[in-house]
């Protein structure tokens, strides 16, 4: 008794140490992105507009999809770099199927198929591939970084494949909705984001696939002694964040109305940067679906004010990248603070 | 040559090591021995400089040390082999051997033939006809074990330390070793060997020292002693008294039948191939299974918890023949498995007590793929309560509880799901004597309910008093039945040692010692 009342004040002291550094970690996203608000909204009163505020949040939606993908994937301990890559080699299939088969230019819409089909096919392009990326990082046990770093090549050629190295426009009405239209004021791209967003969040709390992922990227051996189907899970990550990268590549070629080759070039930075700003471990088993969309909103505030305050874009990378290292690098410091002790 | 007085080493809550004493003389071969967990290894560490001593004095080559790293030790003329291979697979033997100390020419290139060529000398020496170059990923495990020996042998020390040396060597291998051992004892180097095969003892030590539960219990010469003192010295009796023996029931149907559980090749983690495994586990019965490391206990329980390729033999639940190639057809089949490594096979550290104890349960307490959050909370608070867990809140980190509770919470998620059959790999490996009791109090009411249980525990105290039947194990053979009245330490360990196969005269058919 003694030894376990013992081990119970032991268990009482530890956690107060680190109930501080815990709680502070937690929100220390949201508050740079509060503060981040606040100092652009000073430093430029248009940044604050409504307008702008909106323009911010379907910018962030697109690659927002990605992320919400991404931390999934991330959950179990993987990675996915060709998000990019196959967001524009499914934009670029949908554009191909809406034109008619790549007649390709303006006026083309009419001899095309539809959005509808178009929709279809960038969903369905992103399915297969993340079927493919699924099946060989959850079977074959190729290491996702060197399986997702292949397909990231060969989605972009594919890409250019298809458009004949440029871009294929002009789109039906409904099509460009997709991107371009509102309800209620709210952009459609914005208004996907939350709803999926949502359903994520929902699933990772309240699902047996959502404890599954965290308990693959937790622990992989424990999960397969506990009796996880660790190759289903790890196939479904991978075929959900492809899904998605279907429907933010459909979203975005409504939104240029143009499928460009070069679309989502180097999203899988910004992606994975507001997977992890936004609290995910990149050691699998930790993170939240709200911690990403606070680090997704935290890189679209920040490319959006500096574009405002007519800082050169290419500050944009030098600083995402710092903060990337900031981030995880106060992460680390926190687990060590309170006293990783497995 | 090195006096080690007083040396006291503490955790946290537990004592590893109090008031130990060890001398070892010049150009002597001394056996350490003990006990699982009676501070052997420790005592290691702190000899090798990877962990300091909290009190006592190392007094090396006349004067006194204080090794603050393993390469204080090393300088000092310290090696030690130890017991997990620290060799670097990709790289060739030489490299390996010479890892650290390369040879250079010129100061600054590294000179490639004059390291093969010692590393040839050393290795001509040992007996390992190979070539230099050949990484060591291509070795068998008894030759890598014989480079990490090299290794300690070319750092011309005037101790080597070698942890259970011979577990991993063939019989020709170990003459081997022990032609080496007598010729550095002949150039006048001191070696320590920590090993459980007692043979091995009076072939190659002059003298021994005994530890207990951390303490230090006696030294001497071995040609004073005999097997049998030995053991008992290393057994004592102090565990015994902790454990009441529990009185035996009538247990009930056969639940589990094995039968001729065979695997043509060894499981990925381990170098144990079970060999011809036949044995039973009764409704309500608590089956023990004793052996050393490496005998092949838990490969056989990984074996029913998901059969590696070429595993023969016929598994039976309730009379029923049953295919297990996953944890998920074991599960389905009725059977648990609370893992030997708590934290690298059994918890999610990271996640919640909670969620640690539903994980497997999922099915129970969900539609649809959605979790009913109400039925889970029920479920996983009527185990803390019943298992008397003690945590503030279900929802904090698993790891911030200790190990007692830790390995509480990984019993709670499989007694949720409900076995037939209910297998622990070391239930108390690294929790306090309090939990201790409790861990087994709750083998006996999962027994009493119906359950078979099957405990698998390195420590021959525990097996005794919470087993109702005893099976003995040594690599990867069934080498005895026993029944709890009939059981002692000493018995167990002498079916345990490997001298049993061949008093048995024991090939590939090894007839069952049976103690009743």
């Amino acid at each position: 008794m003694s030894s376990a009342s013992q081990a119970n004040a032991n268990y009482k002291n530890a956690e107060k140490k680190t109930d501080y550094w815990a709680l502070f970690a937690k929100f220390a996203p949201l508050i740079f992105l509060i503060i981040l608000v606040i100092g652009f909204g000073i430093a430029n009163d248009r940044f604050l507009s409504t307008r702008n505020m909106l323009n911010i949040l379907t910018e962030v939606s697109i690659y927002g999809l990605l992320a919400v993908g991404m931390t999934f994937v991330i959950l179990t301990a993987g990675i996915d770099l060709s998000v990019g890559s196959l967001l524009a080699l499914c934009g670029m299939s949908a554009a191909w199927v809406a034109t008619g088969g790549g007649g390709g230019g303006f006026g083309a819409a009419e001899a095309g198929y539809g959005w509808g089909l178009a929709l279809a096919t960038a969903l369905g392009v992103g399915l297969f591939a993340g079927c493919i990326q699924g099946y060989a990082i959850a079977h074959f046990k190729i290491p996702a970084f060197v399986v997702t770093l292949g397909g990231m090549s060969i989605y972009r050629g594919l890409t250019l494949l298809i458009g004949d190295g440029g871009p294929i426009s002009g789109f039906d009405g409904v099509y460009r909705s997709f991107g371009r239209g509102d309800i209620l004021g709210i952009p459609v791209p914005a208004i996907f984001f939350v709803l999926i967003a949502s359903a994520a969040a929902l699933t990772l709390k309240f699902t047996n696939f959502g404890r599954h992922v965290y308990a693959v990227g937790g622990n992989e051996e424990a999960a397969n002694l506990a009796g996880i189907n660790v190759e289903k899970t790890l196939m479904g990550v991978y075929i959900m964040i492809g899904v998605l990268a279907g429907l933010a590549g459909f979203i975005l070629t409504a939104r240029l109305n143009s499928a460009e080759a070069t679309a989502g070039m180097s999203y899988e930075l910004r992606v994975i940067a507001s997977v992890v700003i936004g609290g995910t471990s990149l050691f699998g088993g930790i993170g939240t679906i709200a911690g990403t969309i606070i680090g997704a909103l935290t890189i679209g505030v920040l490319i959006n004010g500096l574009v405002m305050l007519n800082i050169q874009s290419y500050w944009q990378l030098i600083i995402v990248g710092f903060i990337i290292v900031v981030a995880v690098g106060f992460d680390s410091f926190v687990k060590a603070r309170s006293g990783g002790k497995g | 040559m090195i006096k080690l007085k007083g040396i006291g080493k503490f955790f946290p809550g537990v004592v590893a090591l109090d008031g130990v004493n060890l001398s070892v003389g010049k150009g002597e071969v001394h056996a350490l021995l003990g006990e699982n967990g009676a501070g052997k290894s420790t005592l290691l560490k702190i000899l090798s400089g990877a962990q300091p001593a909290d009190t006592g004095t190392i007094e090396f080559d006349g004067q006194v040390q204080h090794f603050h790293t393993p390469q204080d030790a090393q300088e000092a003329g310290i090696a030690t082999i130890y017991q997990e291979f620290t060799l670097f697979p990709d790289m060739s033997i030489a490299d390996n051997i010479f890892a650290g100390r390369e040879v250079h020419s010129g100061g600054f290139f590294i000179d490639h033939s004059a390291m093969r060529k010692a590393a040839k000398a050393v290795t001509d020496k040992l007996g390992i006809e190979m070539n230099p170059a050949t990484k060591v990923r291509d070795l068998s495990v008894g030759e890598q074990q014989l480079v990490e020996i090299a290794r300690a042998l070319t750092m011309d020390a005037k101790l080597i330390i070698m942890d259970e040396p011979t577990a991993a060597l063939s019989r020709r291998e170990i003459e081997q070793l022990q032609s080496i051992i007598a010729d550095l004892k002949a150039e006048g180097v001191s070696v320590i060997i920590v090993t459980h095969r007692l043979n091995e003892v009076f072939e190659c030590c002059d003298r021994y020292t005994i530890l207990r539960d951390g303490q230090f219990i006696t030294s001497g010469r071995v040609d004073d002693v005999d097997e049998d003192q030995i053991i008992s010295m290393m057994v004592g009796r102090s565990m015994e008294s902790l454990f009441e023996r529990r009185a035996s029931q009538a247990p009930g149907d056969v639940v589990l039948e094995i039968e001729n559980l065979t695997n043509q090749s060894s499981l990925a983690a381990a170098a144990v191939v079970l060999k011809k495994i036949s044995m039973t586990a009764a409704a309500g019965e608590i089956v023990g299974l004793a052996g050393l490391v490496g005998a092949g206990r838990t490969d056989l329980a990984r074996t029913l918890f998901g059969a590696p390729l070429g595993t023969t033999g016929d598994i039976r639940i309730n009379g029923e023949p049953v295919s297990i190639q996953n944890s998920l057809d074991a599960i389905k089949a009725g059977i648990a498995l609370v893992p030997e490594d708590r934290k690298a096979q059994g918890l999610f550290l990271d996640l919640s007590c909670k969620h640690n104890v539903s994980v497997s349960n999922l099915g129970r307490i969900s539609s649809n793929g959605f979790i009913n959050e109400k039925a889970e909370n029920a479920l996983v608070d009527s185990y803390i309560d019943a298992l008397n867990v003690r945590l503030a809140n279900k929802d904090q980190p698993i790891k911030t509880l200790s190990g007692g509770n830790q390995q509480k919470l990984l019993l709670a998620r499989w007694m949720a799901t409900n076995p037939k059959v209910l297998i622990v790999d070391e239930p108390t490996r690294g929790v306090d004597i309090g939990a201790k009791v409790e861990v087994h109090r709750l083998l006996f009411e999962m027994a009493k309910s119906g359950v078979a249980v099957i405990v698998i525990s390195s420590e021959l105290p525990e097996i005794l008093s919470v087993s109702d039947r005893i099976y003995t194990f040594c690599e990867g053979r069934l080498t005895g039945e026993f029944h709890q009245t009939e059981a002692n330490e000493e018995q167990l360990m002498r079916y345990m040692s490997p001298s049993i196969l061949s008093q048995t005269g024991a090939s590939e058919d090894l007839t069952l010692a049976v103690a009743n």
